[in-house]
This record gives C-alpha cells, sequence and structure tokens, in this order.
C-alpha cells in the first residue's frame, strides 16, 4: 500500500472528495464554489467541537464530553443576552461566552476528579443543569447579535468564511499544541497508558484538566459563533453537534482507545458530514430518510477506515 | 552429539535449516536442532540473539520464513497438538478474569455445566504440585495478585493438563520476577516433569540456573545457535565467552573505592538514603517493596505541577503496566521525562531530543536502526535499556528503581551496574529493589522487606546473602 493510504487522516479527505464530487455532478444548484464555501462555513463549526472531543477522546477509554451541546446553547445565550443587540459590545459577548466554556469545563473536570464520576456520566449530568440555566435565561426571548458581529460571522475574508479562518486558527494552535509541544506529548502519553504516564513524570491530571477545559472553551466558542451566524440562540442549536463532535472524531482517524490524535482529519470528516447532507438533499430525499442514510453512511466509513488501519 | 538412554526414540520437534526474517532484518539463521522426550535444554544468549524468536517458531505462534518444523514422536501437524506449551516473558493472563477461567482459555475441551470447579480444581493440583503452599485461591481475580503469584499462575497453567498431557514446554524467563525461594521450587518442578519423560526449554539470563536445570545448553548469537552441548562441557566463564560479551567475573560495586556519602535525602518510613548512595530493597518478592517505592514516588511528586526539573525519576520493572508506551517510538518513549526541562515556550525541543536520544541509545547500547522505529519492535531486555535510559536523561537526583532488570541479559547487567556505579559517583542516590539476592548485595545498604514492612537493614559485613535470606523470613516464624 503506498504511504499515503496509511495516513490516518486519508479516509475522511477520500470520502468527502467523493461526496463532494458525485453531489456537484447530480447539479446541487449552486455549482462547485457554492458547494465548496458552503461546507467550508457549515464544516468549521462541526471542525470546532470535533477538535476539542478529539482531545478529550485522546486521553483514554471512557473520556468523552457529552455536555458539548449544552455548553453551546449556554455560552450564546448568555453571551447574546449581555450583548442584547448593542453594537461595540462584541468583545463583551466573545468574553461571557468564554468564561461559560472555562466555568462548564472546569465543573465537568471537578465533578470527574472529585465525585470519581465516569466522564460519560458527568458531563451528560452536568448537561442537563447547563441547559436548565439556558433555559432559565433565555425565557423564550430572540435576542439578535449586534450587526457587525453578525457581519463578521455570515462574512469572508479572501474567499474564505470568517468562521473557517477561525476554526482553523483554532485547529492550527491545537495541531501545534499536539505536534510540537511538551503538553502534546503528555497528553497522548497519558491516553496510551496514564499509570505508565504518571511514574515517568507526566502531570497526568494537570493535562486531563486542560483537555476538559479546551473541549469546552471550543464549544463555547462555537456556539457564540453559531448563534452570531444564524441570527440568535436557540435552545436546540447544540442538539446536532453531540454525535456530530464524535463522529468526526472517529471519521477523523483518531484512535477511540485514546494516544492518538489526527487535526487534518477532523475537518475532512467535517466536511464529509456536511456533504452527505448536501447529497441526500439533492436526491430530494425526505428528513427521515436522510437521518438513516446518514448514519448508515458513517457506520459504513468506520468499519471500512478501521479494518484498513487494522491490515496497514 | 552426546549418546542418551533412549536415542531410537524419534525426536519430539526438530527444525531444519530454519531462518526468519522480518522484513530486511534476518532474527533466525540456518537453525537445526533436535529436542527429544525428557532433556532440558538451556537457552541463553544476549538481548536480541534469536531466543524468543527461536521459541516462537517451535510453538507455532511465528511461521518459519524458510526451512521445516516437525514433530515426529507425536506425528502431529502443529505445535498444540503435539504438546508443545510456552510461558512468556509478556504474561498472557486476562487480568480481570479468575484463575480458573484463564485455565478455560488454555483449555478448550472444558465445558458444560459446572466447568469452573473442575478449572479450579485442575489449576490448583497444578500450583499445588509445582508451589507447594502458595496460597493462591482458584477463584481470586488476576488483578489481585502480585506479579510474582501471575507468574506462578501462568507456569502452572502451561503445566495443567488441559486435555492433553504437556510434552515440551517452554519457559521464557520464568523466575525473573520470582523470589529465590518460590525460583527453587520451579527449577525442581523442571526436574521432576524432565525425569517423568517431559522436555523443557528453559530461557533465562541466570546463569546459575541454566547449570542447576539444564541437560543440554544451547547458546544464540545473532539469530545464530553458535553452541549445542551437554550443561558438563561449559563453564560459567565459557558460557558467556559464547555469548560474546567479554564481561569479566561479576565484579560487584563494593570493589571500587567507598564513595563519600553525603547528606540524608530521604527519609520515610523507616527508609533512608544518603546523597550518592545505592540503598537496596530486598526480601521475598511481593512484600511491600514495590508498593514502598510507589508511595515514594508519587509523594515526591505531583501530578499537577509542570516536572521542571523531576526531583525523583522512577525506572519500571513491569513494563506493559508501569513503563512502555506502545504507540510510541523509541525515541519518544526515552525522552519523556526529559521534555519539560528542555522545553521552549512549551516546545519539543527536537534537535536535543534526537541529540541525546542517539548518545543513550550508544551509551546503553539499545540494538535497533533507529530510533525512529516503534518501541514494540524492540525485545524485551532492550524496551527495559530504552526504560531506564528513559530514566536517567533526566537531571534527577534520586532515581527510584523497581526490579528493573527483569529480562536483561547478563552483558547488559553489567554495562548498567557500570551506569547506576558511574551516576552515584556523581551523586545520585538509587533506590533498587531487586528480586535476586545477587544484585541487592551490591549495594551500599539493603533494606529487608517482611509482609510490608522493613524486618532488617543490612549495610557493610553484614550485607550477605545468608542475612538476606534470615530476615526475610525471620518475622514470619517468630509471629507463627
Amino acid at each position: 500500500m503506498p504511504s499515503i493510504l496509511r495516513r490516518p487522516w486519508i479516509w475522511a479527505w477520500l470520502a468527502a472528495t467523493a461526496t463532494f464530487a458525485v453531489t456537484v455532478a447530480l447539479g446541487s444548484g449552486r455549482g462547485a464554489a457554492g458547494l465548496a464555501y458552503a461546507a467550508l462555513s457549515f464544516g468549521a463549526f462541526a471542525a470546532i467541537v470535533g477538535v476539542g472531543q478529539m482531545l478529550v477522546i485522546s486521553l483514554g477509554p471512557g473520556n468523552v464530553d457529552l455536555s458539548i451541546p449544552a455548553t453551546m446553547t449556554l455560552s450564546a445565550t448568555l453571551a447574546l443576552k449581555a450583548m442584547d443587540g448593542v453594537p461595540g459590545t462584541e468583545l463583551l459577548g466573545l468574553g461571557v461566552a468564554l468564561l461559560v466554556g472555562l466555568g462548564t469545563g472546569a465543573a465537568n473536570f471537578a465533578l470527574i476528579l472529585l465525585l470519581r464520576l465516569p466522564p460519560i456520566i458527568a458531563t451528560l449530568a452536568a448537561s442537563l443543569i447547563y441547559q436548565s440555566l439556558a433555559i432559565w435565561s433565555n425565557r423564550g426571548l430572540r435576542v439578535k447579535p449586534p450587526e457587525a458581529l453578525a457581519e463578521f460571522a455570515t462574512g469572508r475574508t479572501l474567499d474564505i468564511p470568517n468562521v473557517a479562518l477561525v476554526g482553523l486558527l483554532l485547529s492550527l494552535a491545537v495541531w501545534v499544541a499536539l505536534e510540537r509541544g511538551v503538553w502534546g506529548r503528555w497528553l497522548l502519553a497519558a491516553g496510551q497508558n496514564p499509570r505508565a504516564a504518571r511514574l515517568a513524570g507526566v502531570p497526568v491530571e494537570r493535562v486531563r484538566a486542560t483537555a476538559y477545559l479546551t473541549v469546552s472553551v471550543f464549544a463555547a466558542v462555537a456556539g457564540f459563533l453559531l448563534a452570531s451566524f444564524s441570527g440568535g440562540a436557540a435552545l436546540n442549536m447544540g442538539a446536532e453537534y453531540l454525535l456530530m463532535s464524535i463522529a468526526v472524531v472517529i471519521i477523523g482517524g483518531t484512535s477511540i482507545a485514546g494516544g492518538f490524535s489526527n487535526v487534518p482529519g477532523i475537518w475532512g470528516a467535517a466536511f464529509f458530514m456536511f456533504l452527505v447532507v448536501s447529497m441526500l438533499n439533492t436526491y430530494g430525499a425526505g428528513a427521515g430518510a436522510r437521518s438513516v442514510l446518514t448514519g448508515v453512511i458513517i457506520i459504513g466509513i468506520v468499519i471500512a477506515a478501521s479494518t484498513k488501519r487494522n491490515h496497514a | 552429539m552426546l549418546e542418551r538412554e533412549a536415542p531410537k526414540n524419534p525426536p519430539l520437534v526438530t527444525l531444519t535449516d530454519v531462518a526468519k526474517h522480518f522484513g530486511a532484518v534476518a532474527a533466525l539463521k540456518d537453525v537445526n536442532l533436535a529436542i527429544r522426550a525428557g532433556e532440558c535444554v538451556g537457552l541463553v544468549g544476549h538481548n536480541g540473539a534469536g531466543k524468543s524468536t527461536l521459541v516462537s517458531i517451535i510453538n507455532g505462534s511465528l511461521r518459519a520464513s524458510e526451512g521445516r518444523v516437525e514433530f515426529p514422536l507425536s506425528a502431529a501437524d502443529d505445535a498444540l497438538a503435539a504438546g508443545v506449551r510456552s510461558v512468556f516473558q509478556e504474561l498472557s493472563l486476562c487480568p480481570n478474569l479468575s484463575l480458573a477461567e484463564n485455565l478455560r482459555i488454555a483449555h478448550t475441551g472444558m465445558r458444560g455445566w459446572g466447568w469452573r470447579r473442575r478449572a479450579g480444581t485442575e489449576i490448583s493440583q497444578s500450583l499445588d504440585a509445582l508451589f507447594p503452599s502458595h496460597g493462591i485461591a482458584a477463584g481470586a481475580l488476576i488483578e489481585t495478585l502480585s506479579i510474582a503469584q501471575r507468574q506462578m499462575v501462568e507456569v502452572a497453567i502451561r503445566f495443567a493438563p488441559l486435555g492433553g498431557k504437556p510434552q515440551l514446554v517452554i519457559l521464557d524467563e520464568p523466575t525473573s520476577s520470582l523470589d529465590a525461594g518460590i525460583a527453587n521450587q520451579l527449577l525442581d518442578a523442571v526436574r521432576r516433569f524432565c525425569a517423568r519423560g517431559g522436555a523443557v526449554i528453559f530461557i533465562s539470563h541466570m546463569l546459575g540456573e541454566i547449570f542447576r536445570v539444564a541437560d543440554r545448553i544451547l547458546v544464540m548469537k545473532d539469530g545464530r545457535i553458535v553452541a549445542d552441548e551437554p550443561a558438563d562441557h561449559f563453564t560459567r566463564q565459557g558460557l558467556v565467552d559464547f555469548m560474546g560479551h567479554v564481561a569479566a567475573e561479576p565484579e560487584t560495586l563494593q570493589t571500587e573505592s567507598r564513595r563519600e556519602l553525603g547528606e540524608i535525602v530521604i527519609s520515610q518510613g523507616g527508609l533512608q538514603a544518603r546523597r550518592g548512595e545505592i540503598v537496596g530493597l530486598s526480601g521475598l518478592a511481593g512484600h511491600g517493596q514495590a508498593e514502598a517505592l510507589a508511595t515514594l514516588y508519587l509523594d515526591a511528586t505531583s501530578a499537577w505541577r509542570n516536572p521542571g526539573n523531576p526531583p525523583m525519576v522512577f525506572v519500571a520493572g513491569d513494563r506493559k503496566r508501569d513503563g512502555i508506551l506502545p504507540l510510541w517510538s523509541i525515541l519518544n518513549n526515552m525522552s519523556l521525562s526529559l521534555l519539560s526541562a528542555t522545553a521552549r515556550w512549551g516546545l519539543v525541543d527536537q534537535v536535543s531530543e534526537r541529540r541525546i536520544g542517539d548518545e543513550w541509545k550508544r551509551r546503553i547500547g539499545i540494538r535497533t536502526e533507529s530510533l525512529s522505529n516503534p518501541i514494540l519492535s524492540l525485545s524485551g531486555g532492550n524496551q527495559q535499556k530504552a526504560l531506564f535510559a528513559r530514566a536517567l536523561v533526566s537531571r534527577a537526583p534520586i532515581v527510584v528503581m523497581d526490579d528493573p532488570m527483569r529480562g536483561v541479559d547478563v552483558g547488559t547487567k553489567q554495562d548498567v551496574y557500570a551506569l547506576i556505579r558511574a551516576e552515584a559517583a556523581k551523586g545520585r542516590t538509587f533506590l533498587w529493589y531487586s528480586t535476586e539476592t545477587e544484585e541487592v548485595c551490591q549495594c551500599d545498604r539493603v533494606y529487608v522487606y517482611r509482609d510490608g514492612a522493613i524486618s532488617a537493614a543490612l549495610s557493610g559485613d553484614e550485607l550477605t546473602e545468608a542475612r538476606i535470606l534470615e530476615a526475610s523470613f525471620e518475622m514470619q516464624e517468630s509471629s507463627a
């Protein structure tokens, strides 16, 4: 097998390219450029939460953050409420979103560390609280984001959507931290064998804490951008990102067993997930058929990628 | 060849012109070998000489690249049907299952109602026969056992009937984590097994053991069998020469001029160590030495602080559980404890990582073409060297070693002893737990553990094998 096919990210990118080609060939109505632009815009949100989720999943079996949707909703709701549509409050809004992310991340990790809850239970239980806080503070209001912020979120620079640029910047930071940073080595060591890592002097709890904080902050940023992008926060806005964040990590070639992560694959997988839905829309598939087919395709590609990798 | 009592019997297993390649690397070349019933064959050689590959080909877990492997006596097609059993260096037990359940995995014929009870009886009988007064219950989960007990269970499973009589048992470093008493029981059991007509291949780096059990010795070097003679044709020194190491009689640390010891740097739970001192922990395996070291290390380091230049480093003996990061290269495994001390702006200094890695590859003699190879491509002993390098590259003043010489060959041991001596002379303190009494006798001072507590502190002239053994058992008798 040529060495390029052994790259863990290749399957996600091949799948995304194939889906892109099929969709364009069927004639989506907006042409290749339009489709690529849409994929970049919508894929960016999945990529941001996916990169965060990847860090946590790399910590090894049982580590996952299921509070991503609730964190997105809470951060968007509180940030928009703080800005109240007033021009010039954009940085205040971002600050609120980041604080929400740090808060939920710290709360998640505190539950995991102090109460020794399995991360799945801890983050799922905590997410009910975050979601309730969002409902309580929202009270059915639909606040619009300040105009400048909405323009930024829907705008483009050098023909690339601004949200994609933010996503790329965050991904690049994570990529450097993982590939070149001491912190990345520590994270991957802890993911392979936490006991061995601790005995080699790795500050394992510090690494775990930063990973759980990062995923929450990334989710908060994604929620803030999504609300600005779509003209307001909604209570169910994060819902689809629960499965999405995990699917892009797995399709992207990160090991579910921990200790191995892959940033480029996340983007390939995020594009793929968006393009599958577009392709099915082009076919005129109904919502039900679309969900079923998306599920089948995800399962298929996970099986294909994992068997290839096992034989490699 | 030596005339045997029943030379007309066809051999249990024959290897004809066997070779094994892993890619471009030839792990085994031109191997011709026949093993007959009743023989106890000792197999010695360096780490990476091809011992593990040879036995893997005999037991069928690897297929020979060239040549034939046959089982003339049983005329069986495969090793399993011919009654070949193996006890590996890396234990193969499932930690979340009981002894009886682990036996069931090997014993495929055991089925139907009440198999747990029958399996329990079988494993208990086997354990009783091998290790009288072992004190391990058949229903106990493997993860609750100490590593010595696990090794005893592993050996016992392979010697159990498992539906058919074992004909040839391969023991790869079976005594490496057993203390002297239990190891002796095992060696006696091996002799009894051979006397009853079973054959054994016994791999060990402890030459004393080889001479005790083996009636024939194979020496391997660079993938070839370089000597194959009855045991009484060899002397200890001759064997070491055949293996190709120039190391002479093991020199002890005490032959060195006495080092100046500094101030007390550790004082915890009765354990004291001075700057530049080599302190041994001894006693029977599983009597609290490993726990004492782990507690000491975990208390001195933090799971939260950035280590920077850590106060203490740890060399794991249980490689799989405490040391190896299996997905990584050799280099990344070696450099892990050094990263935060050499980092700039939180980024890994890859140039110095590579330079220090190459330097230590030379100093400690890791046998590999490139440090970029995966850590699991190394033989067990070489993996252990990489873990040694991980600890010694850091500037930590205290080095804690949890039985680190398991599966390490004689030549390497001498190299590491010399290294430890040199580092101690520079002012490093070593805390060294070992199951080999010979090894701890080389320390400046030895604490003997019994039932989780220190039963004696020996130094100078009192530091003898006899005194250590005495202290290991003393308290038991007085309390009984």
